[in-house]
């Protein structure tokens, strides 16, 4: 069996390593051992569900999922819905906690984005208490709910669009009291489809002859604006997100295949650019919006 | 034949993404859902005759996206652009602070322009015009109608002058075939808004 160590703490930072860890997997059934799980971001829970998918496919079984041991993990975990879209992806015991009627902290829970009716959904979710974490946590100002859905709309279009497979959309505020000193908003977009290569290859691959890969497919559509659709309008999606994160002194950075390609602030010290992943399907796309400092 | 087109048509587009996206949500965000909405336009249109100025409404409209925006704005423009049987005229309404940058956007990416109403009763070109096209707008947006025998003082160079029919051929500025004078549109629609 394949024993795939979750790390401790899983969100952007540490998701490449559990991908990887996967993308190199044999074809026995997994374990994903997620016991000692003490901390987790949108970026975490949405790469468990897509790792947990590959392995499934891959394997021909349900991977074992054992949960995290600390209860409040569980509980976070299932405030965002984890549980719910596990089914059909993990085997794991026992009986996580139930979700409590009532108001929520979370942000965004984890939505499937299979087809333009759950674009909507998400967007008609983000507008009631979005605003408000925005302006309380962000300091952003109150209209700032509306480029923010305009960013979900896109990357979530992205999924439809370009992976011809579906994918999870999740967001939520966090204090980074000592990693920045401020709150931020992560959102985590992935999907399993066919890729930024894959998309992109029939349309544009000749012109970059020997060089075409995922680190170019990746800087053609991120850095360019390159689709695979003929038509001009297009494209605007991921260049539009590109200003609007920058606008807002915030973070993006794209998975796809073995590369990773970032807009990175001072504030990260990300690589902008790396290209010795494992293979992984899909694309990943990572968001993290910064509080307002004010200068 | 009248001196101005026939009479505008007003769209409500906030209230066509609810009768054509057959679901409860009234965001404008989706290619599809922008193409639907366009199309919906389009048969609005289609039995409009040989003229046509539509004010375009888009107050109850809360979220905008960039694929929306270039289906509802751009694709809307460019399909009546170069269309001679139908001579289409749009002005757009309540793009306030929200919804300006899309649509600023894909007009741009497209080289097109377009007649905003940015704030209440206060018209913008919007787009990429060439900066002579810019203040000869403005012009005619000032005066709302240049006679012949205004032209000259108006536009005193030559320059200007071409500057203003081309605002014409982009269908931002209506010259009437009867009498030759110059409309704003925004003149035009002002009694619907």
């Amino acid at each position: 069996m394949n024993v795939v160590a979750v790390p401790g703490s899983l969100d952007h930072q540490t998701v490449d390593g559990l991908l990887d860890a996967v993308a190199a997997m044999q074809e026995q059934r997994s374990l994903f051992d997620a016991r000692h799980v003490r901390w987790i971001d949108p970026n975490g829970m949405v790469a468990l569900l897509a790792a947990g998918s590959v392995a499934r496919d891959r394997q021909g079984a349900l991977p074992r999922l054992e949960l995290p041991e600390s209860v409040d993990v569980l509980g976070y975990l299932s405030r965002m819905g984890f549980f719910r879209e596990a089914q059909g992806i993990f085997d794991f015991d026992g009986h996580p906690p139930r979700r409590a009627s009532g108001t929520s902290d979370v942000l965004l829970e984890i939505t499937q984005i299979q087809g333009n009716a759950d674009v909507h959904k998400v967007i008609d979710r983000v507008q009631s208490g979005t605003g408000a974490v925005l302006a309380s946590k962000l300091h952003y100002p109150a209209t700032a709910v509306v480029p923010f859905s305009v960013i979900l709309s896109e990357v979530c279009q992205n999924i439809i669009e370009h992976a011809d497979a579906s994918g999870w959309v999740a967001a939520q505020a966090y204090n980074w009291a000592r990693r920045l000193g401020r709150y931020v908003v992560v959102i985590s977009v992935m999907d399993l489809g066919r890729g930024f290569r894959g998309s992109l290859t029939e349309e544009h691959s000749a012109r970059y002859g020997d060089r075409w890969g995922d680190t170019t497919a990746l800087e053609a559509a991120f850095l360019h604006g390159l689709t695979r659709f003929p038509d001009s309008g297009r494209g605007q999606g991921i260049q539009q997100m590109r200003r609007q994160v920058q606008r807002w002194n915030g973070a993006i950075t794209i998975r796809s295949g073995t590369a990773r390609i970032g807009q990175v602030p001072e504030w990260d010290d990300s690589p902008p650019l790396v290209d010795t992943l494992e293979p992984f399907p899909g694309a990943q796309i990572s968001i993290i919006l910064p509080a307002r400092v004010d200068e | 034949m009248s001196d101005v087109p026939p009479d505008p048509i007003a769209i409500d587009v906030g209230s066509l993404v609810q009768k054509t996206v057959t679901s409860l949500y009234s965001h404008l965000v989706t290619r599809p859902t922008g193409r639907a909405v366009r199309m919906a336009i389009e048969t609005q249109l289609s039995g409009a005759g040989q003229q046509s100025l539509s004010l375009i409404d888009l107050s109850e409209v809360t979220i905008l996206d960039y694929s929306c925006a270039d289906e509802v704005v751009a694709k809307l423009l460019q399909r009546y652009l170069h269309e001679r049987a139908h001579e289409a005229f749009f002005v757009f309404c309540g793009v306030h602070e929200p919804h300006r940058d899309q649509i600023q956007v894909v007009l741009e990416r497209q080289s097109l322009v377009a007649v905003g109403e940015t704030e209440a009763g206060s018209f913008e070109l919007l787009g990429a015009p060439e900066p002579i096209e810019a203040s000869s707008w403005l012009v005619l947006e000032q005066h709302g109608l240049v006679t012949a025998e205004d032209l000259t003082d108006l536009y005193p160079d030559e320059d200007t002058r071409h500057a203003l029919d081309r605002l014409v051929e982009r269908r931002v500025a209506f010259r009437s075939p009867v009498s030759g004078r110059y409309h704003a549109l925004s003149r035009l629609v002002r009694h619907l808004l």
